[in-house]
């Protein structure tokens, strides 16, 4: 394991090396498994975390992610594999060598600490000069915003400044890596959004390499350079925002990120990367590569987001039968639910995202009405099993 | 109508239930309190005639006196003892698991279960097997066997209180096992801490039934003495002294509210 760590990081010494060869990534898995008795938490897992990125684990509760940021902070070991944080091998270093900030669902600010002794903290422990102690934790309250604060106990502060302390805290040792774990699930609606953008620019403002958990999908497609998608202990897509949301790899991750519309299918052609499904009487051009070990005339099901689909008068050529069952007032748009007509593989519900409120005046419940379908972005997969 | 009424009526009985419970629990304490004042050398009520000779004689009398000062040096070690070995087992049964986990935890706990007497009468045939019966050390001993438990789990319910994350984030942080015990663990256990030892100080300072079997006449502890003088007179002295108990426990425990604030002391309110 350790030679092969050395196949991949050039020695330094080498005059050019490092031009050459991509550089270390600010984290590395390789192989980790995670088990907790007979259960397994993570299966193996291969990952790399690039130099200044802001890398997301996305999934459902369970799912391994959480997981994943412990093993990275030293607070879990792993079963097998090993971790590099740099080029350093930190597999069995503990959590107080591996200089790693953490930002907790909870913050975890120490509350017999005033908010400046709290942001201090990581900088005491290293045995910092006092003084300049006192011009870094200046310099990280300001940064984030609360530089009145440093007198205040956390227990007078709202949640979103006692988040503020709680990243400052973290920044302030100059962390190889900032693990956040679900840091903004604890605020209200109105809150988050704005410290999504806050936390965003700080980031790229410092370059800090970042690894954020999170369960909501919205949160990691707005922040992230690269998404993991991760289920049941498994990766199951690695890529950035608009490649999990418009090409995922796997039912999971279709369902999983945004909402999505199941239109039953069949498989007509299959050639190389490409490929034709029918939806009742259309046709659509897919990628191949999603579809599996599916041959031609397979039923497949295609997926497709409610912002894709549009609605046309009934019958209008080359849209597929429908009833609108149900108009649901969102704000911004509306959903118009529709059922499929029952030839269509037994009918099944689907989801129009409409744009405006002018739906509500044009189409009524029990109205018949055509769906239409666009002609890229529909992902197929093989049927469940 | 009706129903108002009714509702009205149990609105009266119950605030007359609560009255009555609440009498009920200081009744020994009022009576004791006024049997002490008075004039006549013996115990009745109500007195005729008030007096507070008997608090004269109760503070004069040669055996309160040892037996009080015996009663502070033992409470004094007892608890202190009792919390440093407390908090030790509190913390290995919060943080590891290990083999026989369960069998310590139930040998901790076991002087719940097992009478005082039992342990003082153990304690009596072990001090003598090795020659050092009714001394000292063996009452500090078998208080603090008898508090234990209760500093355990005093010191147990304040560690889970704490949120291992504040742990896990100062270790993040840089700091050592040993910083995040001095700079993190223990800071926010010492309310646990000092209600662990003011129950422990307060159960060893009433324990008379273990003491009985392990004090001899010159470590004889105050509930003990009592004990003996209750035997050979029956005079207002042991009611002067219970008065002079109530007040000595009600001054430590308001000196207590004042400084550390009772909530915190007693564990109700969750130190956060």
């Amino acid at each position: 394991m350790l030679s092969k760590a050395a196949d991949l990081s050039p020695p330094a010494s080498l005059p050019g090396a490092a031009v050459t060869a991509r550089p270390a990534p600010a984290v590395r898995l390789d192989g980790v498994v995670k088990r907790f008795g007979t259960v397994t938490a993570l299966e193996e897992t291969w990952l790399r975390v690039e130099q200044g990125e802001f890398l997301t684990l996305l999934g459902p509760s369970g799912c391994g992610k959480t997981t994943l940021l412990n093993l990275m902070a030293g607070f879990l070991e792993a079963d097998a594999g090993e971790i590099f944080i740099g080029d350093d091998l930190v597999t069995a270093t503990p959590p107080y060598e591996r200089e790693i900030g953490i930002v907790f669902q909870n913050y975890a600010l120490f509350p017999h600490m005033s908010v400046a002794k709290n942001v201090g903290y990581g900088l005491r422990m290293r045995g910092v000069p006092k003084r300049e102690i006192a011009e870094r934790v200046a310099e990280a309250l300001a940064l984030v915003k609360l530089s009145g604060f440093a007198d205040r106990s956390p227990r007078q502060l709202s949640g979103g400044q006692q988040q503020r302390v709680a990243l400052a805290r973290a920044l302030v040792i100059r962390p190889k890596v900032l693990l956040l774990d679900e840091p903004f699930s604890a605020l209200d609606k109105n809150l988050r959004g704005a410290m999504q953008v806050e936390l965003k620019e700080i980031q790229r403002r410092l370059g800090v390499t970042t690894v954020f958990v999170t369960h909501d999908q919205g949160e990691a497609l707005s922040m992230s350079d690269r998404i993991v998608v991760m289920s049941a202990g498994r990766v199951r897509q690695v890529g950035t925002p608009d490649q999990v949301y418009r090409h995922p790899q796997d039912r999971f991750v279709a369902g999983f990120i945004g909402d999505v519309n199941l239109l039953p299918g069949r498989l007509e052609t299959r050639a190389g990367e490409r490929a034709t499904v029918a939806v009742g009487g259309l046709r659509r051009e897919v990628e191949a590569g999603s579809l599996g070990a599916c041959a031609a005339g397979a039923t497949v099901d295609v997926f497709v987001r409610p912002d894709h689909l549009g609605v046309r008068p009934a019958g209008e050529a080359g849209t597929l039968p429908a009833r609108v069952a149900a108009l649901v007032y969102q704000g911004s748009h509306i959903d118009l639910h529709a059922d499929l007509h029952p030839d269509l593989a037994g009918g099944g519900r689907v989801v129009v995202r409409m744009p405006g409120h002018g739906a509500l005046a044009t189409y009524a419940p029990g109205t018949p009405v055509g769906l239409l379908v666009p002609q890229a972005g529909l992902v197929a997969f093989p049927p469940e099993p | 109508m009706r129903r108002g009424l009714r509702t009205r009526l149990l609105g009266i009985s119950g605030k007359v239930l609560v009255g009555l419970i609440l009498a009920f629990i200081v009744l020994p304490a009022f009576v004791v309190t006024l049997a002490a004042f008075n004039d006549r050398a013996i115990l009745s009520f109500p007195p005729a005639k008030y007096s507070t000779r008997w608090f004269t004689r109760a503070l004069t009398y040669r055996d309160f006196q040892t037996g009080l000062w015996n009663s502070l040096v033992v409470t004094a070690w007892a608890s202190t003892i009792a919390l440093g070995v407390g908090t030790g087992f509190a913390i290995a049964l919060k943080r590891y698991s290990f083999r026989l986990k369960a069998t310590l935890e139930g040998v901790l706990l076991s002087p719940l279960i097992v009478p005082h007497f039992t342990i003082g009468l153990g304690l009596l045939v072990l001090a003598t097997g090795i020659g050092a019966a009714r001394g000292f050390s063996v009452v500090v001993l078998t208080h603090v066997i008898v508090v234990l438990p209760f500093v355990i789990r005093s010191v147990y319910i304040s560690l889970q209180n704490i949120d291992e994350r504040l742990e896990l984030a100062a270790a993040s942080l840089g700091a050592r096992p040993g910083r995040v015990l001095s700079t993190i663990t223990l800071p926010l256990l010492a309310p646990g801490l000092v209600s662990g030892w003011l129950f422990a100080a307060i159960l060893s300072f009433n324990e008379f039934t273990a003491s009985l079997f392990v004090t001899g006449q010159a470590t004889q502890t105050l509930p003990v003495a009592m004990y003996g003088y209750v035997r050979e007179f029956a005079d207002p002295t042991l009611a002067a002294v219970s008065v002079i108990y109530i007040a000595v426990t009600a001054l430590a425990l308001t000196v207590a509210n004042t400084f550390l604030g009772l909530g915190k002391v007693l564990n109700v309110e969750q130190g956060r």
